[in-house]
């Protein structure tokens, strides 16, 4: 075991501890404290665990005087095994106190938000809360929330919305992040749900990341990745992605794809698994459906055909699909170059097909991972806050219903589920269109993270809105707002959540929230009893006190389904760092993989979805599914490529991409007030390949314009070896801390020009494809 | 033998459904979802279109004055704004793409009865993805009218 506390910025992933496939990880506690203390200084150490990324590393927070003043990772946590990357380190607890954190509500006078009562504040929003109620009815509200929250918090979240107000419509920027991971695993394998673990690093002999740069997403994990192919018998290395990543360049095969034309690839890797003869019959045959159809859609996808639309070599795709049709244990990992991109849902799909196809699942090192973008983005979709039903339900399945209404006490029809819920883009519609008149966000920045900002910014501030957000500071949307009330976040409050591989973590109290800063929890709470929402019986909805209730509510809707969480208690969290769901009431162990015994969840009384017609987004329908008969199977779905909808022509002749940088979260709410991260990566930058600069005569360091149909933003070049024709921005820098108009004189979100778009299936904004023409600023087109 | 007169229905149908769907994709660009997939819509049953011209080569087209030309739908006029006029244009297509679906079964009918095996692979193709577009249609109905019928001021 080492100690180690070096600078996470200059070395984002640390030192190598090497080790062979199915060796132990070697623990490696990383550790930041303020200036001039040491451990021996600290009061105290709380139990928690990172929110800076999915990854979910276990972590003690170091208390001082009532402050939070450092982290340190824990080496007992499977997860990191003590180890923290730069946001965690540096951001997790400076980004949290910060002196401009909203201390008291704010509402709005004029022009101005001025600070007021919790009572005046909450008054407010109960008046015009009843009166659209009264006038319009529940579809005149919104709840529009994060992927940062704690399950009680969503969980209350999702019963206030619907069963209290009634509503369908309610999302997250979960919708951003993770949606399509969702999907697919629904579509594939009948519920969300992720089939294997982190562990699989350590066991797999091949490894492919789509669209997936988890140097810079995930960095403990590309440690992790990084010790496996520093050791003896390392795995191989696939990598799609238009850029020249870190990850890309230790790839054995990179493909470096066009933007938008992910599934052209995928179909033609299919193609070559089902041509090569490289499946399981066996497994096939007893376990899946529709390999005929999906043979079909792939049959047209030769290496070549691929290679023309996605603009890669055919040579490395045979390469590519050789990799995975003869590793023993491939392992592949999906994020958001797949999700954020056109044909989001079919082309993750192909993911699964491709291990379905050669019963590459639930064996240690031989598995998937449809990645998440945010920490607590699995929780969003389990509790139902982002348009799921609260423990995989299915919407269409009556029975469901009657079990949820039956928790809350209320009239099944109390519970919208005449249609699919409503996704955050066409949430934000109605909002347009002023149908809905109060909207409630909470944690997470519309303002900077949605598509096509100059339209997002006219919508939250028209005057028919009723704009309640909920926040650590006075992000971009809160200054749009009628109301804003302050929130206490990590280390201020306790709760659970689950990482990218069904770790459950809880994260305890700390210290106190600043001034009259509230938690999530008792805010929706407080919601719910003014509201004075109850059950049928008269009784009040939500009687929980405080977060352990919520908690063994959550349990009890749990109970049954796939997300198990009945033998999961507060208490076994306080002993084990980091438990696998499902655990039922009485087992003692973490389930590490799902679908080990090849049976799915596909069963339709037990199913979260029917599923969709991957190409429209259609539903299949109760009848239609069952007499498909899946019985547990998996499906092999796919659909025929349509490319991009707004490819490159001769005014706007590139491809625009989006992405992370390696030192920023999000908007940067904690982030860009963490000075090492504010110092690594202070502004806005584009990248472009040398070829179209030079064809610009455009140098290194030279301000450009990127312009869209929607909008423009300004920034100095960065020549890198990303795909000739692609150009790049990180989506980070908002307004919050650039001078008065900067979104007119000088913008710098990358979403001033994304497209409003979405996946058919998913309903995920499609960041990954638009097409942009690049010129010297202040020079003409 | 009255096929080559349904043939000539189906394939006026499906042309009366593409033009629908591109004007309804131009009229609602507001709702990405609704442009593109009316796009891509329309290109499928202009497809289809061209895959049922082998079998029009080989029966021939109906006569203009014949009976079941009486039977041909009305496009849309013109297509309507807003969210009350999107419903009911979805709604106007659901009609039109209804009118090409019980084509397809007449002709699968009489493929079958034929038995003309090209035909009824082209039916098998085509149908199946009709059924799609209205369950498509149907599903963007259910989670508008809600909204379009309460809500709306």
């Amino acid at each position: 075991m080492t100690r180690e506390q070096s600078d996470r910025v200059k070395d984002v992933w640390g030192s190598r501890s090497p080790f062979d496939r199915g060796g132990q990880w070697d623990v490696r506690v990383d550790v930041a404290l303020a200036e001039g203390l040491s451990e021996a200084d600290v009061d105290g150490w709380v139990r928690s665990a990172c929110v800076l990324c999915s990854n979910g590393c276990g972590c003690d927070i170091a208390v001082k005087d009532g402050r939070m003043v450092g982290i340190r990772g824990r080496a007992d946590d499977a997860v990191n095994r003590g180890r923290l990357g730069p946001k965690g380190l540096y951001a997790s607890w400076q980004g949290m106190s910060a002196p401009d954190r909203l201390t008291t509500p704010l509402i709005r006078a004029g022009d101005d938000l001025v600070p007021a009562s919790w009572d005046d504040a909450m008054d407010r929003i109960v008046q015009r809360s009843r009166a659209l109620l009264e006038e319009t009815g529940p579809l005149s509200h919104a709840f529009y929330t994060s992927g940062q929250l704690f399950i009680e918090e969503y969980y209350a979240l999702a019963v206030v919305g619907k069963a209290g107000v009634g509503t369908p419509h309610m999302d997250g920027n979960t919708r951003l992040c993770t949606a399509t991971a969702a999907s697919s695993l629904k579509e594939s394998f009948g519920a969300d749900g992720q089939p294997a673990c982190y562990d699989d690093i350590d066991e797999c002999d091949a490894l492919f990341l789509y669209g997936h740069n988890m140097a810079a997403t995930q960095t403990v994990l590309w440690s992790r990745v990084l010790d496996r192919l520093e050791g003896p018998r390392p795995p191989r290395l696939v990598v799609v992605d238009p850029r020249e990543t870190p990850v890309a360049r230790r790839a054995d095969v990179h493909l470096p794809v066009r933007p938008g034309t992910n599934l052209a690839l995928m179909l033609a890797l299919v193609r070559e698994v089902l041509e090569n003869g490289w499946t399981d019959d066996d497994f096939i045959a007893a376990h899946t459906i529709g390999v005929d159809e999906l043979r079909a859609h792939a049959s047209e996808w030769t290496p070549e055909r691929a290679a023309d639309v996605c603009g890669v070599d055919a040579r490395d795709i045979r390469k590519a699909a050789r990799l995975f049709g003869t590793a023993e244990r491939p392992l592949s990992t999906v994020l958001q170059g797949v999700y954020q991109s056109s044909q989001a849902t079919a082309s993750a799909c192909q993911v699964n097909n491709l291990h379905l196809l050669r019963g590459k699942i639930g064996h240690p090192g031989a598995g998937l991972l449809q990645m998440n973008g945010q920490p607590t983005a699995q929780n969003n979709r389990e509790c139902g806050a982002d348009g799921d039903l609260p423990g995989f339900r299915n919407w269409e399945n009556g029975e469901h219903i009657a079990e949820l209404a039956e928790l809350w006490g209320v009239d099944p029809l109390k519970i919208p589920h005449w249609a699919d819920p409503t996704h955050a883009m066409q949430l934000f519609r109605f909002a347009e269109q002023g149908s809905i008149r109060f909207l409630w966000i909470s944690a997470t920045n519309p303002a900077v993270s949605l598509p096509q900002l100059a339209r997002i910014r006219d919508m939250l501030a028209s005057d028919g809105l009723f704009l309640v957000v909920q926040d650590l500071y006075l992000t971009e949307t809160a200054e749009l707002a009628d109301v804003v009330l302050p929130a206490a976040g990590w280390g201020e409050k306790t709760g659970t959540f689950t990482n990218a591989e069904r770790t459950v973590h809880l994260s305890e109290k700390a210290v106190d929230p600043p001034g009259e800063a509230r938690p999530d929890l008792d805010i929706f709470l407080d919601y719910a009893q003014r509201m004075d929402f109850r059950r049928d019986d008269g009784s009040p909805l939500l009687e929980w006190t405080g977060p352990e209730d919520a908690y063994r509510a959550w349990q009890e809707c749990s109970r049954g389904r796939p997300c198990d969480y009945t033998g999961i208690s507060y208490d076994d969290l306080r002993r084990e760092s980091g438990i696998r769901w499902p655990r039922r009431a009485g087992e003692s162990r973490s389930t590490d993989r799902l679908y080990a015994d090849g049976v799915f969840s596909s069963r339709a009384d037990y199913c979260e979805t029917f599923g969709h017609d991957l190409l429209t987004g259609a539903a299949v329908g109760a009848e239609a599914f069952k007499a498909l008969r899946p019985d547990g199977r998996a499906l092999l779905k796919s659909a025929p490529y349509a490319g991009p909808h707004e490819p490159p022509d001769d005014e706007y002749p590139l491809r625009f991409t989006t992405g992370r940088s390696v030192f920023h979260f999000h908007t940067r709410t904690k982030t860009g007030r963490t000075p090492e991260l504010v110092e690594a990566a202070p502004s806005v930058w584009v990248e472009l390949a040398a070829s179209d600069a030079a064809a610009r005569d455009l140098a290194n360091g030279d301000v450009v314009e990127v312009r869209s149909r929607r909008g423009r933003i300004v920034a100095p070049v960065r020549l890198t070896d990303i795909a000739p024709g692609t150009v790049f921005a990180p989506f980070h820098y908002g307004y919050w801390d650039a001078p008065e108009g900067a979104e007119q004189r000088h913008p710098t979100a990358a979403n001033e020009l994304t497209i409003t778009e979405w996946d058919a299936v998913s309903k995920q904004p499609v960041f990954k494809t638009a097409a942009v023409q690049v010129v010297r600023a202040g020079g003409v087109s | 033998m009255k096929l080559p007169v349904y043939l000539s229905l189906l394939v006026e149908s499906e042309r009366t459904l593409a033009r629908g769907y591109r004007q309804v994709a131009q009229a609602h660009g507001d709702e990405p979802d609704v442009h593109f997939l009316c796009l891509t819509l329309a290109g499928q049953c202009e497809t289809h279109v061209r895959m049922l011209q082998p079998s029009l080569d080989r029966y021939g087209t109906g006569d203009a004055g014949d009976e079941p030309e009486r039977l041909h739908a009305d496009g849309l006029d013109e297509a309507r704004e807003g969210p009350l006029g999107l419903l009911r244009d979805l709604q106007d297509l659901y009609l039109l793409a209804s009118l090409v679906d019980v084509t397809w079964n007449m002709i699968k009918q009489v493929a079958q009865a034929l038995p003309d095996r090209a035909l009824l692979k082209v039916v098998t193709d085509c149908d199946k993805q009709t059924g799609v577009q209205l369950r498509w249609l149907l599903g963007r109905m259910k989670q508008a009218a809600p909204q379009v019928l309460i809500a709306v001021k």
